[in-house]
């Protein structure tokens, strides 16, 4: 069951996205969020599909794992839509005792419901096709500017890919944790809200010990290997633009434009 | 009174291109009170078995009976079963987290309902059948040494007083010592109440000493099922799987094939003693 959160999980196959440089990536899904935001009018969310399509179909990621990641946040969505639906002020559609259903509400709560899930789908995209070590790569040189601020850019980005590396890992973990306690008659899922709280504690005690320990770990091996921060670090790999990169920013720079264009004048 | 494995397959990852078969037509009979090793390759599959015995893993395909019931029938107490197929995980004591090692101990019994005596008495008796000094009682588990975790751990399964033990890799990341404290102790405890012990491994020095009955798992199929004389016979073609027979094994093979008049089947280095000392005459 909690295999099935696929956010900061890399899927491993060969494709257009997948070459593109992470710095591209990273831009494109900060644009494509900024860009669910901007629109208002349902030809933006189109236009916003259809983009978000291509770039599935161009991953090669079959959308079954797109799809997993929207598991996780069913609830927030749920609370979302169901909050939209019924607190939103307007023309009153349907009422049922003190609950009235307005017009606005319903178009608001939709409209939340696609942002919300296109945004988990936009940026697992992103780490569906990127390994996290190129994610932290491109983080870094993009926030390069910051340095000057005094903004320590490389350790932020460290921590970073550190989490995201980490979640899988610690998703298995909990997943041990739980069976090997489930193996001494704990019950997860039976009882009221305090009864299910209370039995979290035998799962997030050892949870927490084991991150603790991995973090250790980590920080001995990274010491023990003169990890020092970003200070003179150079790059095995250092990432360059290609024509291809150049090619993209074009086509993310015209999907941008044309979601402005929309809010402008649709 | 027996677990019984009836054409189980297990798939995981369902029908992603990441699907795995990890277990492939697993037939067994596990008799009550057999002393059985389980060995295999990392990834051959035998934790993915043990799993089943205890229905924490559903089959894809096939079924499991414990005395004569299937575990998965709709009205089955799986808590039950359970608490009567006790089964500790790899590295068990990751999964401590109470106050002092008696509570964490007390977790098992007292999850099976049991009256509050009942389960301090059991938890007392658990320590004490691990080998785990009274001092060491009232202690946080976490400051206690990685093989006392381990007994603690151990304990906390014992305590809801199964009738199958299941034991994954218990001596992972132990040094020799330890090892032999733990395995002698697993041994010890068999012979006293007579339970059901399975034990998980990949060395089969480990593993030869004690058991009755070896199970060889390799890439989610039973490869052998015997007592450990007959498996070990067959330690070429263990080999070629990445495992091997116990080196005691190869030695008498070689001083057979040198000449010497030595049964070539002894498994353990007490039996080799006895096959040396018997051949140069010094019984």
């Amino acid at each position: 069951m909690l295999r099935d959160i696929t956010l900061g999980q890399y899927y491993q196959t060969d494709s257009v996205i997948h070459k593109l440089d992470p710095r591209v990536k990273l831009v494109a899904t900060i644009c494509f969020i900024v860009s669910l935001f901007v629109v208002k009018s349902w030809v933006g969310y189109v236009v916003a599909a259809v983009f978000l399509a291509v770039m599935i179909k161009l991953s090669n990621v079959p959308f079954k794992y797109m799809v997993k990641g929207m598991k996780a946040i069913v609830f927030i969505l749920l609370i979302t839509v169901v909050f939209n639906l019924f607190l939103t002020p307007g023309e009153t559609l349907v009422s049922v005792w003190r609950l009235r259903i307005t017009k606005e509400g319903l178009q608001l709560a939709v409209m939340m419901a696609v942002r919300l899930s296109f945004l988990i789908v936009g940026s697992s995209v992103m780490t569906l096709t990127t390994t996290p070590n190129s994610l932290t790569d491109g983080m870094e040189k993009l926030m390069k500017p910051l340095k000057i601020f005094k903004v320590p850019v490389h350790e932020v980005a460290m921590m970073m890919s550190i989490a995201l590396r980490f979640i899988p890992i610690l998703l298995e973990e909990t997943d041990k944790i739980m069976k090997a306690q489930i193996a001494r008659g704990a019950d997860f899922e039976s009882g009221n809200l305090v009864r299910k709280a209370k039995a979290m504690v035998p799962l997030l005690v050892p949870l927490f010990i084991s991150a603790f320990r991995r973090a250790n770990d980590l920080a001995m091996a990274m010491e023990a290997r003169c990890y020092r921060g970003g200070e003179h670090r150079t790059k095995m790999k250092p990432l360059k633009y290609a024509a291809r990169d150049r090619a993209a920013y074009g086509v993310l720079a015209a999907y941008f434009a044309l979601c402005i264009l929309i809010r402008i004048y649709l | 009174m027996s677990i019984i494995l009836d054409h189980v397959n297990y798939v995981y990852g369902g029908d992603t291109a990441l699907a795995v078969h990890a277990l492939k037509d697993i037939n067994l009979v596990i008799p009550d009170g057999q002393f059985i090793g389980l060995i295999g390759h990392t990834g051959s599959g035998k934790s993915t078995l043990v799993q089943h015995l205890n229905g924490l893993l559903k089959p894809t395909e096939g079924s499991i009976y414990y005395n004569g019931e299937d575990i998965h029938a709709s009205d089955y107490d799986k808590k039950k079963l359970r608490s009567k197929v006790g089964l500790v995980f790899q590295y068990p004591e990751h999964q401590l987290f109470e106050i002092d090692v008696f509570s964490d101990v007390c977790f098992g019994p007292k999850n099976l309902g049991l009256s509050r005596k009942e389960t301090e008495l059991r938890a007392y008796a658990a320590l004490k059948q691990v080998g785990l000094q009274d001092e060491y009682f009232y202690q946080s588990p976490f400051d206690l040494s990685g093989g006392q975790k381990r007994r603690v751990a151990i304990a906390g399964v014992l305590a809801m007083k199964p009738d199958v033990l299941i034991l994954d890799e218990p001596t992972a990341g132990l040094d020799p010592r330890g090892r032999d404290e733990i395995l002698d102790q697993i041994a010890k405890l068999k012979e006293e109440t007579g339970i059901t012990v399975i034990l998980v491994s990949h060395s089969m020095e480990d593993v030869a000493k004690y058991v009755e009955r070896i199970i060889v798992m390799n890439r989610g199929s039973v490869m052998y099922d015997g007592a450990p004389k007959e498996v070990f016979a067959h330690y070429r073609e263990l080999e070629e799987v990445g495992l091997a027979a116990p080196q005691v094994t190869y030695i008498m093979r070689a001083l057979r094939e040198s000449g010497m008049p030595v049964a070539a089947d002894a498994t353990t280095i007490g039996e080799a003693r006895d096959e040396i000392l018997k051949a140069l005459g010094k019984e």
